[in-house]
């Protein structure tokens, strides 16, 4: 057994490795799906550097066994706040995952790229400005989208 | 902590965090959602060992049991649910571009 | 280009949570205010789950604040999703087992819930878990028969029946003279089931104002229409 690892260790390296893997995946993912995924874990592990830092060392759970002499318990500020966090965790879910659905409903893709490779088109359409294209990436293979100037119909890009 | 807590909760650890590799590496997308309900399941279990019961039983009931039903219906929803590589309600809009993303 | 970008986003992250995570001291929490709650919330809320009387007590307008971004969130899930429900056949009828054990479970899961609701102060449990667990109870049927209908308008009268009475206890304790949201009517009957004044009755509140906001989410996201 390696003589460092000790609960502090385990604990916070978990804590700290689900929030980095969490973001990383927010960052790096392309399926629009596996970004709410990764936002899951994050918030996983945000929850659990919360909890821990409220930790007593030999401490009971807050709540009272007797009236006598109480034991050292855990700082419950930490954990009332976790509790909300995480029921507001799941309300925030099930609106990026109802945008999802909408968006996969408008653009019957759920691509990263392609997603806003439309949005854009869409909203220049809207706006009756040409699109600004003039990003460092070129558009590539990409299919370009008819010219947005000439589109009235706002939801011609179903396809 | 004892010593058989600190093996749990390594033990827990491991779990987790491969779990969350696996959400981001893995193909299916039902998979994904089980794993991320893995990780919300070894987080209860963790809050249990730091002594926090209230916030363990919140979690095991709105992480492990309400996140997960409101992903997988979103997978309904979203033409995702595929078993065997297949998607189980062929839609016409399926995707045209599934990557695999990691 | 941009997975080095964020990779290199992803590794300063973990580096920086590191580094203030080095300087935590693990297990003896700098913070004072737990142990001086923890002396005081006995008598001062007369519940015996320290953290009830955090998340309803001393920081009850917290707890009002987090309803409200629930609220939020799922009125605005409800905006996006529209109201448009499909009819009853293109969802498959849930098979024996679910359908009889959706039956049976109905009660038990309704029993449960409102126990861990109405021991919130005594135990671990309370609201947030115990209308977790109702909204499961009534997502449970329509799982099972999908031309099964949640009356929305009841769910929404519910709901709003018990934000409005949360703030009504707030505003109760304000007309005693004392702070908004400030416990009440404490007993001295520590560790009974009537006691802790009016935290019951807020987390009476919370829980279902939580199991109606939940339950109507669920059904519109089971119902809404598959993508054309």
């Amino acid at each position: 057994m390696i003589p460092a690892l000790t609960p502090e260790l385990i604990l916070y390296a978990t804590a700290i490795g689900l929030t980095t893997i969490g973001l990383a995946g927010v960052v790096l993912s392309v399926h629009l799906f596996r970004m709410v995924l990764s936002l899951v874990i994050a918030e996983a592990g945000v929850n659990l550097m919360l909890v821990l830092a409220g930790y007593r060392w030999d401490a009971v759970a807050p709540i009272l066994t007797s009236l006598g002499e109480q034991p050292a318990m855990v700082d419950p500020v930490p954990q009332a706040m976790v509790l909300t966090a995480i029921v507001i965790g799941v309300g925030v879910q099930a609106l990026a995952v109802s945008i999802l659905i909408r968006i996969r409903q408008r653009y019957a893709t759920l691509d990263r790229w392609e997603v806003a490779e439309r949005m854009d088109a869409d909203i220049a359409a809207t706006a009756g400005t040409p699109r600004d294209v003039s990003q460092e990436a070129p558009l590539g293979e990409r299919p370009l989208p008819p010219i947005p100037a000439k589109r009235v119909d706002p939801s011609g890009s179903e396809s | 902590m004892t010593t058989i807590e600190l093996w749990i909760a390594l033990t827990l650890a491991l779990m987790m965090l491969s779990a969350a590799v696996m959400v981001l590496l893995v193909k299916n997308h039902i998979a994904a959602v089980a794993a991320a309900s893995v990780v919300s399941l070894g987080l209860a279990l963790l809050f249990v060992l730091m002594r926090a019961p209230d916030v363990a039983m919140t979690e095991a009931a709105v992480g492990v049991g309400l996140s997960s039903l409101i992903l997988a219906l979103a997978l309904r929803r979203l033409g995702l649910w595929e078993v065997d590589g297949k998607t189980v309600k062929p839609n016409p809009l399926s995707l045209n571009r599934e990557k695999r993303d990691g | 280009m941009g997975n080095l970008t964020g990779l290199l986003f992803a590794g300063g992250l973990g580096f920086m949570l590191l580094a203030i995570a080095g300087g935590l001291d693990f297990g003896a929490p700098p913070m004072l205010i737990g142990s001086a709650i923890q002396a005081q919330a006995p008598a001062e809320t007369g519940a015996t789950n320290i953290v009830t009387s955090v998340v309803l007590g001393y920081r009850a307008i917290d707890t009002l604040g987090e309803l409200s971004i629930l609220f939020a969130a799922a009125a605005s899930a409800g905006l996006v999703l529209g109201r448009r429900h499909t009819s009853a056949g293109t969802q498959t009828e849930g098979g024996f087992i679910l359908r009889t054990g959706g039956g049976i479970l109905f009660p038990l899961m309704m029993t449960i819930g409102f126990y861990i609701i109405f021991h919130g102060h005594l135990t671990p449990g309370g609201g947030f878990q115990g209308g977790v667990i109702l909204a499961a109870a009534f997502f449970l049927p329509l799982l099972a028969r999908p031309g099964a209908k949640l009356h929305h308008s009841t769910l929404s009268l519910i709901e709003g029946f018990a934000g409005a009475s949360f703030i009504l206890v707030g505003l109760l304790a304000l007309a005693e003279g004392k702070a908004f949201l400030q416990p009440l009517l404490i007993q001295d009957t520590l560790g009974q089931l009537f006691s802790a004044g009016t935290l019951p009755l807020l987390y009476l509140a919370v829980g279902l104002k939580v199991g109606a906001e939940l339950a109507s989410l669920l059904s519109r996201l089971a119902q809404t229409e598959a993508s054309q």
